[in-house]
C-alpha cells in the first residue's frame, strides 16, 4: 500500500490521514469534479500509483461509475462539493434499490460564513436531498470529528453496505473568501 | 411485445441509415457474449441483451437511473482489467449522461468497449424522435471526445468490423449501431437491481 504516509514531507494533515483511512480499506477508485475542499485528497490519488483518480464531468457520473465498482469488487470513493449533491438524485436510485454500498466526502458550501449567495441553496439542501434518497449524512466540524466520521463511514458503508455520505462542513474547512 | 410496433408505424419516417434489424444486428455484432461482463441501458437494450443471454449472471442490466449505463461500465471496467467489459445502451439512454464518453476517453481503459444502439428514438415511451434523428452524430461525439477507436455500422457488411472492435485493441472504443426503430425482443428479466447486484457479484467475482 504505497499510498500511506506521502505527504511530501510537510506534517499530515487531517485529510492525509482521511486518505490514508481510505487506502488502509482498499478504496482505490477516486472519482470527484476538482475542488478546493477536496484538494488534498484528490492530490494523493493523482499521485498514488495503487489507484485510478478519475475526473468526472458531472457528479451523477461518479454515483454509477461506484456502482460499476462494486460490481467488480473493489471500492470506491465520491468526493463532492454539495453543489454537486443535486446532480445525483435521480441516480442515487441505483444505489439504494440496488443496495450498493455508496460513499461520500462532501465539502460543504452554503453554510457556515458562506459568502456567495448562490450556494445557499443546494447547502441547505444538501442534507435533506441525501436523506431523502436513503443516505445517510455524518456532519464534522473539527478535525477530530471529521477522521472518526470518515472511519465510522467506512464501516457503515463497506462492512453493513450501506450509504453514507461525511459533509465536511465550512467550520471545518473555512469558508471561501471573495 | 412482437405485435406491437414494425417500427414504420409507430416511428414514422425512418432516416435511411437506420435500416438494420436490432434482433439480428445485435447478436451478430456481440458473437460469443460469455466472454463479457456486460452492462446494459434501460428498456430495448435491456430485452436485447437479455434476451441474448437468457438474463446471463454477467450481465447487470438497468431499468432506471437513465443516463449510469456507461459510467457503471467504466467502474467495472476499471475493478476487473482481466475481462473485457462491454456497455450496451440506447441513444436515449446515452444523450442523458453524454459527458460520461468524456470521462471514459480520458480513463481509457483498453477493456472497455461501448455499444450505442441507435434507433433515432425514444421506443419505451411511444417512439418519439431522439436527437439523433435530428442531425445528433453519436459517434463523432465520442471521437471529438477523446475515444480514438470509434466506428459507425449502418449496414451488415460493417458489423464484422465492429466485432472485431470492441474484442481486440489497447484502447477503449465505441461502436455506433444503427437500427431501425422496430421492437426489441421481448423476455422477462429480473428486474430487481439488488438481486441482479448480489447474482452478478456472486458469478463474477474472483
Amino acid at each position: 500500500m504505497s499510498g500511506e504516509g506521502k505527504t511530501g514531507g510537510k506534517a499530515a494533515t487531517w485529510q492525509d490521514q482521511v486518505y490514508d483511512l481510505l487506502r488502509q480499506h482498499k478504496v482505490t477508485q477516486f472519482a470527484y469534479v476538482p475542488d478546493a475542499g477536496h484538494r488534498i485528497l484528490i492530490d494523493r490519488s493523482l499521485a498514488d500509483p495503487d489507484v485510478h483518480s478519475v475526473a468526472l464531468t458531472t457528479e451523477e457520473e461518479g454515483v454509477a461509475l461506484l456502482a460499476g465498482a462494486d460490481l467488480g469488487g473493489a471500492r470506491g470513493v465520491l468526493l463532492m462539493q454539495s453543489s454537486g449533491v443535486g446532480n445525483c438524485i435521480n441516480m442515487l436510485s441505483l444505489t439504494s434499490g440496488g443496495r450498493f454500498p455508496f460513499l461520500a466526502l462532501i465539502s460543504m458550501r452554503g453554510d457556515f460564513g458562506e459568502g456567495n449567495p448562490w450556494q445557499y441553496p443546494m447547502g441547505k439542501a444538501t442534507e435533506p436531498v441525501l436523506e431523502a434518497m436513503d443516505v445517510t449524512c455524518l456532519r464534522a466540524e473539527t478535525p477530530q470529528e471529521a477522521l472518526a466520521a470518515v472511519a465510522a463511514a467506512i464501516t457503515m458503508v463497506f462492512q453493513a453496505g450501506r450509504a453514507v455520505a461525511v459533509l465536511f462542513t465550512q467550520k471545518l474547512l473555512g469558508a471561501k473568501k471573495f | 411485445m412482437a405485435v406491437h410496433s414494425t417500427g414504420k408505424d409507430a416511428a414514422g419516417a425512418v432516416a435511411p441509415a437506420f435500416v438494420l434489424d436490432r434482433r439480428e444486428a445485435i447478436p451478430k455484432l456481440v458473437g460469443r457474449h460469455e466472454d463479457f461482463l456486460i452492462v446494459t441501458g434501460l428498456a430495448g437494450t435491456s430485452r436485447d441483451i437479455a434476451a441474448l443471454t437468457e438474463d446471463g449472471a454477467h450481465t447487470y442490466s438497468m431499468a432506471g437511473a437513465m443516463g449510469g449505463a456507461c459510467m457503471i461500465g467504466l467502474g467495472l471496467a476499471l475493478a476487473r482489467r482481466d475481462k473485457r467489459v462491454l456497455v450496451v445502451t440506447g441513444d436515449g439512454e446515452l444523450l442523458m449522461n453524454i459527458g460520461s464518453l468524456a470521462t471514459i476517453a480520458v480513463m481509457n481503459p483498453p477493456n472497455l468497449s461501448v455499444v450505442c444502439v441507435d434507433n433515432g428514438h425514444y421506443g419505451e415511451t411511444g417512439y418519439q424522435k431522439s436527437h439523433t434523428s435530428l442531425g445528433v452524430d453519436l459517434e463523432r461525439i465520442a471521437s471529438g471526445s477523446g475515444i480514438k477507436r470509434t466506428l459507425t455500422i449502418e449496414a451488415e457488411a460493417d458489423i464484422a468490423a465492429g466485432t472485431r472492435l470492441i474484442r481486440e485493441g489497447n484502447a477503449s472504443s465505441f461502436v455506433l449501431l444503427r437500427v431501425k426503430p422496430t421492437e426489441p425482443p421481448a423476455y422477462k428479466r429480473d428486474l430487481d437491481p439488488a438481486t441482479t447486484r448480489t447474482r452478478f457479484r456472486a458469478a463474477n467475482l474472483r
